[in-house]
């Protein structure tokens, strides 16, 4: 399948710092796309950019199949940014109104639409309230309908989780299923890695203006895999130290080892089954993408970015 | 273009319908009009009345200074500075004996000191007195004296603008003053309210986020040029609710005014300022006033006037506005910021109002014909010396070539801000001065 954005070397250089220094990757149409990294990396840039509030210095970005044009592909972007905005005293259903015709929607087309997603998140009451009048959830809410509301194949989320509660963050993250499965694309943005692994197909890490990491999330815990297995038997201390593995740790009734080089997980079992330990279970341990993340971050030795001159 | 339009309707629909915008458009006429009429009202009525006793030992003073409805000045016998107030006087004034060709000093105490205006017009009361005193003596009898008197206050002077080929046109340089200094303050007011106004608009955009949900759909630019226009508009419409609220209220009031003093002011309207016809009464005073009030206005000439006023509050609007708009961008939440900011932008503003001032007396200095070139001050100071007519005080060419500048201007100083605007609107934390913004906008930036 063709991607339906392609980032080919994009550079972005600020006065001060390299912002976004040659980066280039696919996104699959239909995919949930995890854009990932610490603060300060780089990620609102290379956001910017994709949206077209940017234009790179170098590099080009593919849309579609077509060289990115901004004024004509806006329509076919939603983009919810990272700090949420709304014109506080403006009435909510106007304030929709406004930010879809915006995008390019009809008067009438925009508020059927607006009627639709009002009420199927519950929010129909709302139309006559202020900003104001919501509290921090409510509106992200309402930035998030804002953000889909024209039905763009590319939907660029920006932590779109932080101040939700828990029932809302659900019901917006359903919606991201739901808009993915109808054909949308969804670049999500975040550091919380636990949604992402829950939520992402494909992740892309950056840092210091970089590509880090590229891939799915199987792929890049395959890849980071450190020999690691869990056993749990109800011998625990009958588990000793030996040349195909060392032991990491123990916890109740289990036992976390990492296989020696040269080794391999059967041979572990053998080793457990010949010396007559009982085991109820045997499971490889994949890394976490947080722990990928904090380990790629820390060995490039900055989390937060000095500035340099160039 | 579509999308600019949508950001000019909510920018003006927002506004218009805010119930700060109807209280002050229906309460300003409300309030001009009550202040003029309310002086008037007061300085007709509202004075202190000045009961004088006089010391004279010359006598022919007493015959010739004349009361008027303000001071009363009094002979008494037996009065000394002592016991005038007992007696019921506000002031005591000793004159000495006069004599010929000789400086001298009268004195006037008062338990409650007197204002300037009552001092001159008292000492003139004494200098007249004296002075018919010594026409007198030269022999000039009572009767001519007061004919002479009664003909000084007939004269009057008439300046006419001469147009060429034997026509003319009535000129009045007290009613240019006003003019001119009005439509000079009006604009200077303006530019502050509504030039402010972009800024707070720019500055809430930027500390509520939504400018980046909304660049995400419209260029910077295309946002920037949208909200000075559409606040634009609103201020336009405001002048345009001012001007038919002034004009109905005083054709209420005219309405209003006794019908036989109406008729004589139409009759004068027809007559050119002489109840002509046989068997008519005479003018009352004032019907002869509000007549003259009428013409004297008419005077001007006021569709020329008018449309420079929109011209110049627009251009004097776009030229600063946008300015405005570039410092609002780069703000961040504290408004401390936005004043020092803000304060080579109204430095000029204020230097033109001042130079204004001086205009509006003196229309054709070489400070007046530069101060209305510059774009910076031309807005105010062209006002104020178009008032004085065209072409008379400015020719044709200065104002085309000050309306040239002016656009030019403008131009210039929105592609400038539009620059700052676009880097700066999505800068946060970022502390920024003038150099910073002046480096923004003339970098090469993508």
């Amino acid at each position: 399948m063709d991607p339906i954005v392609s980032l080919q070397h994009l550079k972005k250089y600020y006065a001060t710092q390299k912002a976004v220094d040659d980066i280039s990757f696919d996104i699959q149409k239909g995919s949930i796309f995890g854009l990932l990294g610490p603060n300060g990396a780089g990620k609102t840039t290379l956001l910017r950019m994709i949206t077209g509030i940017f234009y790179p210095d170098e590099g080009n970005i593919i849309l579609d199949g077509q060289p990115f044009n901004p004024s004509k592909d806006i329509a076919k972007i939603g983009y919810m940014p990272e700090e949420r905005g709304m014109y506080k005293k403006m009435k909510i259903g106007e304030q929709a109104l406004y930010l879809a015709q915006l995008k390019g929607l009809s008067k009438a087309d925009a508020t059927e639409k607006i009627k639709y997603w009002f009420s199927k998140l519950e929010m129909e009451t709302w139309w006559n309230k202020k900003v104001e009048d919501l509290s921090k959830g409510m509106s992200q809410k309402l930035q998030f309908v804002i953000t889909v509301l024209h039905e763009p194949k590319l939907i660029i989320l920006d932590e779109p989780f932080s101040g939700l509660d828990p029932v809302n963050a659900n019901l917006i993250k359903d919606e991201i299923f739901g808009l993915a499965k109808n054909g949308s694309t969804i670049i999500f943005s975040t550091h919380r890695m636990e949604q992402v692994e829950e939520i992402c197909d494909h992740i892309v890490l950056v840092n210091l203006g970089k590509k880090i990491l590229d891939g799915t999330v199987q792929e890049i815990k395959q890849k980071y895999k450190e020999n690691i297995f869990s056993i749990e038997t109800d011998q625990i201390d009958s588990i000793t130290e030996n040349p195909i593995f060392s032991i990491i740790k123990k916890e109740g009734q289990k036992v976390f080892v990492k296989i020696n080089e040269g080794n391999n997980s059967n041979q572990v079992l053998g080793h457990l089954i010949n010396n007559n330990n009982r085991i109820i279970a045997y499971n490889e341990v994949l890394p976490s993408l947080n722990d990928i993340f904090i380990k790629l971050v820390e060995t490039t030795h900055a989390t937060t970015r000095a500035f340099q001159n160039l | 273009m579509h999308k600019i339009w949508l950001i000019i309707q909510r920018e003006y629909t927002t506004r218009v319908k805010n119930k700060r915008f109807l209280l002050v458009t229906f309460l300003m006429p409300l309030l001009i009009i009550g202040l003029i009429f309310g002086s008037a009202y007061l300085s007709t009525t509202g004075t202190e009345h000045r009961k004088i006793a006089v010391i004279d030992p010359n006598g022919f003073i007493k015959t010739s200074l004349k009361n008027t409805n303000q001071i009363e000045f009094l002979f008494p016998e037996n009065i000394d500075t002592n016991n005038y107030s007992q007696k019921g006087f506000t002031d005591i004034l000793i004159l000495p004996q006069f004599e010929k060709n000789s400086k001298t000093d009268y004195i006037l105490r008062s338990k409650k000191s007197m204002g300037l205006m009552l001092q001159n017009s008292i000492s003139e009361k004494i200098n007249t007195a004296i002075e018919d005193q010594m026409l007198q003596d030269a022999g000039i009898h009572q009767n001519v004296l007061d004919s002479i008197h009664k003909a000084s206050q007939f004269a009057e002077l008439k300046a006419y603008e001469d147009k060429g080929e034997n026509t003319s046109k009535e000129s009045n340089a007290g009613l240019a003053m006003g003019i001119g200094y009005a439509s000079g303050f009006l604009i200077y007011i303006t530019l502050f309210i509504y030039g402010t106004m972009v800024m707070r608009g720019v500055m809430e955009e930027k500390t509520n986020r939504i400018a980046e949900v909304i660049i995400s759909s419209v260029k910077p630019f295309e946002l920037m040029l949208g909200k000075i226009i559409g606040i634009g508009a609103v201020g336009l419409t405001q002048f345009a609710m001012w001007i038919i609220l002034i004009t109905s209220l005083t054709s209420v009031g005219m309405g209003l005014l006794p019908a036989d003093l109406q008729h004589q002011v139409t009759a004068l309207q027809q007559n050119n300022g002489q109840m002509g016809s046989v068997g008519m009464v005479q003018a009352s005073e004032s019907a002869m006033r509000i007549y003259n009030m009428q013409h004297t206005i008419a005077t001007a000439n006021w569709p020329l006037i008018l449309s420079c006023f929109v011209f110049y509050f627009l251009g004097g609007y776009l030229f600063y506005s946008a300015l405005f708009a570039a410092v609002g961008s780069v703000v961040n939440e504290d408004p401390q910021d936005a004043q020092s900011l803000t304060f080579p932008i109204t430095m000029p503003i204020i230097f033109s109002y001042l130079i204004t001032n001086m205009v509006t007396q003196n229309p054709n200095t070489p400070l007046a014909f530069w101060a209305s070139m510059i774009p910076f001050s031309s807005p105010m100071v062209m006002m104020a010396r178009i008032a004085y007519g065209v072409p008379s005080a400015v020719s044709y060419w200065e104002l085309a070539l000050s309306m040239a500048i002016l656009i030019v201007g403008f131009l210039f100083t929105t592609w400038l801000s539009g620059k700052i605007y676009r880097t700066g609107i999505l800068m946060y934390g970022k502390k920024v001065n003038w150099k910073t913004m002046i480096k923004w906008a003339f970098t090469k930036q993508s």
